[in-house]
């Protein structure tokens, strides 16, 4: 049989062809780019849009770069050295990199101070961020409050040793009596811990001079340092608040949920901006007439608010997204309202918040720079103040903002890119 | 054999206030209530001693009285003699402006953003995530102040417009930008211009009417009318013909420079449209992120099923996808806006005279009625961001999957 072709035909090929390689227009580069650059002609118009757009950039932005002068004291002088060449004076922020950072009345023999403050902050922020870190650093993380207060505000130590010991006996007022009730136990440590503050404070009136550093008021505070100190702050303070107003809202009981519902409302109607006038200019008038409480801490205060109202709403969002099983779960374990939350309910419901909850915080750390408008000088305020006013540099917009910029979409990027790594990290569900 | 949920057969103790769940949870209410009533006659008591000490009183007499400040950019008269109210006005109506125009330029801004982050194009999506990933991520406030810079810094000054050779000119020879703001033709409506606005709004009203009446023809009998053209003819040729059979009642009016100012024409200020530039600009990176995950949202499956029902790209597009993207774009697109209308009270940090501006910091600073002004601006933004949820149940409720 296989002889017959071999009669009848010439030619019989043996083996197989070699595999050729794909055609130069199906393959490698070239596919990519007509895949993905020139599909068609309105990609090739889009293509070709984008590249000269980014040849524009790149060509505008190199020189000014490259020829970027860094040593100079005034905007006159860099001038004179560009001599009319394009190029970029960044010699504003060598000149004014302290004001930047730490505002333009906080003295300069305590700037290690701040500084100090912000790398043990990495260090007590770590064990919350990571949960991988070891779990004995969440001690550490527990003191710093107390520690960055006495760093960057001054005074003596016993001020926020004092507050410490309070919190501490409260903690020991709650466990005692949390066998009896959670209720009982709660209230047994707020007052625990008032009475303890209270009656502390004698204590570092009386010596004041005790491991003291130079006490800095906080109208001194200024700079990126302000926005950090707000951004921290705030945060860390609205989370427990926002929970609670969560759970307010979710309550059954109709008094505590109206007080929630209405305060939630309102402070998401209004803007950020408007509450900082009311911390700026109506608040004082809200306190007893000798209680001399400062600026800063108002605007604390109301940035909390706002950012509690609205974390207040993502946890709800989580909340009502568990599904009802769980709920009945903690019920028919015989589990209290208490133990159900804490146990069961919150765990999840906040593992489902996180990337809202990480919004809002981005959102505050940006809305920090609002209390440039109530003149506090943090990052924007000096540069639109001090900075842009002054005769060495007025005029040198791009640098100031372009910094102002950057180092505002360093912080925040990074945090997003954090909260999808943590999203990833926590997905315990099967895919 | 007695089961637990037996009511307790004593008399009532004082201690099931707070063990038994049926009274516990009016104690937690009641002392709830105490304590807000404690704190809010705590701070009132502190106002009423802080105002008598200072001498005050809640008064809002001063909107009657005469404001004594220019306003440099208004949409109803207003003179330094007018009164605080009439400022005020001023300032909410150049608030709704800001937002108004604000809204729609994010809106187109973003869809187009949204809808190119999905592109085929790999160059064009990176470019567009990286504009999300940056205007996201620095404050509204440092992109309105950058922008306001830039138009002083780069855009030419009015006497740049002057002399034979001069250094600027005016764009097709009716709009002039400058550092200053923007002159555009303004429109003047003469005799017989209302007939045509009228014709002009009833095509409009025509086009839906069409678009109803070729639908009906669609599901009813099976014929497919062509609503595309009809509807450009629709809106085009009835307003055009009354214009001219009217004799061109509405004319445009240039501005023009006369010594060192244009006169005439729309003026917008710098800080309008630097305010109105940067709040789109930022809002539509948030736009964008909602039309994208709205996109998204509508599974390939659909897609896939229509294009093997044999629709075009287009259709499938405007049948299939966009009607369930919608859905899911629309709510957080709407809170959005009631962002950017909260974010439009940044005004105040490039002058441009919005409710803050006015109300809320010049006329405040003058009568020193920190309480009033301040709670009437809350009263104000309360009450747009309400409306707006309003609106935002009632579209929710419509659009909602009609379930068993």
């Amino acid at each position: 049989m296989s002889d017959t072709h071999a009669q009848t035909v010439a030619f019989v090929r043996e083996t197989m062809l070699p595999e050729q390689p794909p055609p130069a227009s199906e393959a490698g580069v070239i596919k990519w780019m007509r895949e993905n650059l020139f599909k068609g002609w309105f990609n090739s118009i889009l293509t070709i849009l984008s590249l000269y757009f980014i040849f524009k950039i790149v060509t505008g932005a190199y020189p000014w770069f490259a020829n970027g002068i860094w040593t100079t004291s005034s905007l006159a002088e860099c001038r004179e050295i560009l001599d009319g060449a394009t190029g970029a004076c960044f010699s504003v922020l060598t000149e004014r990199w302290n004001q930047l950072l730490f505002g333009f009345t906080y003295p300069p023999e305590a700037y290690w101070r701040p500084t100090l403050a912000f790398v043990l902050l990495i260090v007590a922020i770590a064990p919350v961020l990571y949960p991988k870190a070891p779990r004995q650093m969440l001690f550490f993380t527990g003191i710093y409050p107390f520690l960055a207060y006495w760093l960057i505000w001054g005074g003596t130590l016993l001020t926020p040793l004092m507050v410490l010991l309070g919190f501490v006996a409260g903690y020991f007022a709650f466990k005692q009596f949390e066998r009896q009730s959670f209720a009982m136990g709660l209230v047994a440590g707020v007052i625990a811990a008032i009475v303890v503050i209270w009656a502390g404070g004698v204590v570092p009136a009386s010596m004041p001079d005790v491991l003291a550093i130079q006490a800095i008021p906080s109208r001194d505070l200024g700079g990126f340092m302000l926005n950090m100190i707000l951004g921290t702050v705030c945060v860390s303070l609205s989370l427990p608040l926002g929970i609670l107003l969560a759970l307010g809202r979710q309550s059954s009981m109709p008094i505590i949920k109206w007080i929630c519902v209405i305060f939630i409302e309102f402070i998401r109607g209004v803007p950020l901006i408007t509450l900082l006038f009311v911390a700026n200019v109506v608040l004082a008038y809200f306190f007893p007439p000798d209680a001399n409480i400062d600026l800063v801490l108002r605007v604390i205060i109301m940035i909390t608010m706002f950012s509690a109202a609205y974390i207040a709403e993502v946890i709800r969002g989580g909340l009502a997204a568990l599904p009802r099983g769980q709920y009945e779960a903690a019920d028919s374990l015989g589990l209290d309202y208490a133990q159900s939350m804490r146990l069961i309910i919150l765990p999840q419901a906040l593992k489902i918040s996180i990337p809202g909850i990480v919004n809002v915080a981005v959102g505050l750390f940006k809305d920090t720079t609002l209390v440039s408008v109530i003149s506090m000088f943090d990052l924007v305020g000096m540069i639109r103040g001090p900075i842009l006013a002054s005769t060495e540099w007025n005029g040198v917009y791009w640098e100031l903002w372009g910094f102002a910029v950057f180092v505002f979409f360093i912080v925040c990027f990074s945090i997003s890119k954090y909260s999808q790594w943590l999203e990833r990290q926590l997905a315990t569900d099967h895919r | 054999m007695s089961t637990i949920s037996d009511p307790p057969s004593g008399s009532f103790q004082l201690s099931m206030l707070i063990n038994d769940t049926r009274y516990r949870s009016y104690t937690f209410q009641f002392i709830a209530l105490i304590l807000l009533i404690l704190a809010f006659g705590y701070l009132g008591s502190n106002l009423l001693a802080n105002l008598k000490a200072a001498g005050l009183n809640i008064s809002y007499q001063f909107l009657g009285e005469p404001a004594g400040y220019d306003i440099n950019q208004t949409l109803i008269p207003y003179t330094s003699q007018s009164t605080h109210w009439q400022a005020s006005l001023v300032g909410v109506l150049n608030t709704l402006l800001v937002a108004f125009l604000g809204c729609l330029m994010a809106t187109v801004i973003g869809v187009v953003v949204g809808v190119l982050r999905l592109s085929d194009n790999w160059l064009v999506r990176q470019l567009m995530s990286i504009y999300v990933e940056i205007f996201r991520n620095v404050p509204v406030l440092i992109w309105i102040l950058i922008i306001m810079a830039v138009f002083i810094a780069v855009l030419p000054q009015p006497r740049d417009f002057r002399g034979e050779d001069a250094e600027a000119s005016m764009v097709l020879g009716m709009f002039a930008f400058t550092g200053r703001g923007f002159y555009t033709p303004a429109p003047i409506f003469g005799v017989g211009s209302g007939f045509v606005v009228a014709v002009f709004l009833a095509s409009i009203a025509g086009i839906f009417a069409f678009r109803n009446y070729a639908k009906k023809a669609l599901y009813e009998r099976g014929r497919l009318i062509p609503t595309f053209w009809p509807s450009v003819a629709i809106f085009f040729i009835p307003s055009i013909l009354a214009y001219f059979i009217l004799g061109r009642p509405i004319s445009l009016e240039y501005p023009e420079l006369k010594g060192f100012n244009f006169q005439g024409g729309i003026f917008m200020r710098n800080s309008l449209i630097a305010l109105w530039f940067a709040l789109s600009i930022y809002t539509a990176a948030f736009i964008a992120e909602n039309v994208r995950a709205g996109i998204l949202a509508v599974s390939k499956g659909q897609t896939e099923a229509a294009a093997s029902l044999g629709l075009r790209p287009g259709r499938i597009m405007n049948l299939v996808v966009l009607p369930q993207a919608l859905r899911v774009i629309i709510p957080p697109l709407i809170s959005q806006y009631l962002n950017l209308t909260k974010n439009s009270s940044l005004a105040i940090a490039v002058g441009y005279m919005d409710l803050t501006g006015t109300l809320g910091g010049i006329t405040l600073n003058q009568t020193g009625r920190a309480i009033e002004a301040i709670f009437l601006l809350m009263l104000f933004y309360l009450a747009i961001s309400l409306a707006i949820s309003a609106i935002m149940n009632v579209y929710n409720n419509a659009v909602k999957l009609k379930e068993r």
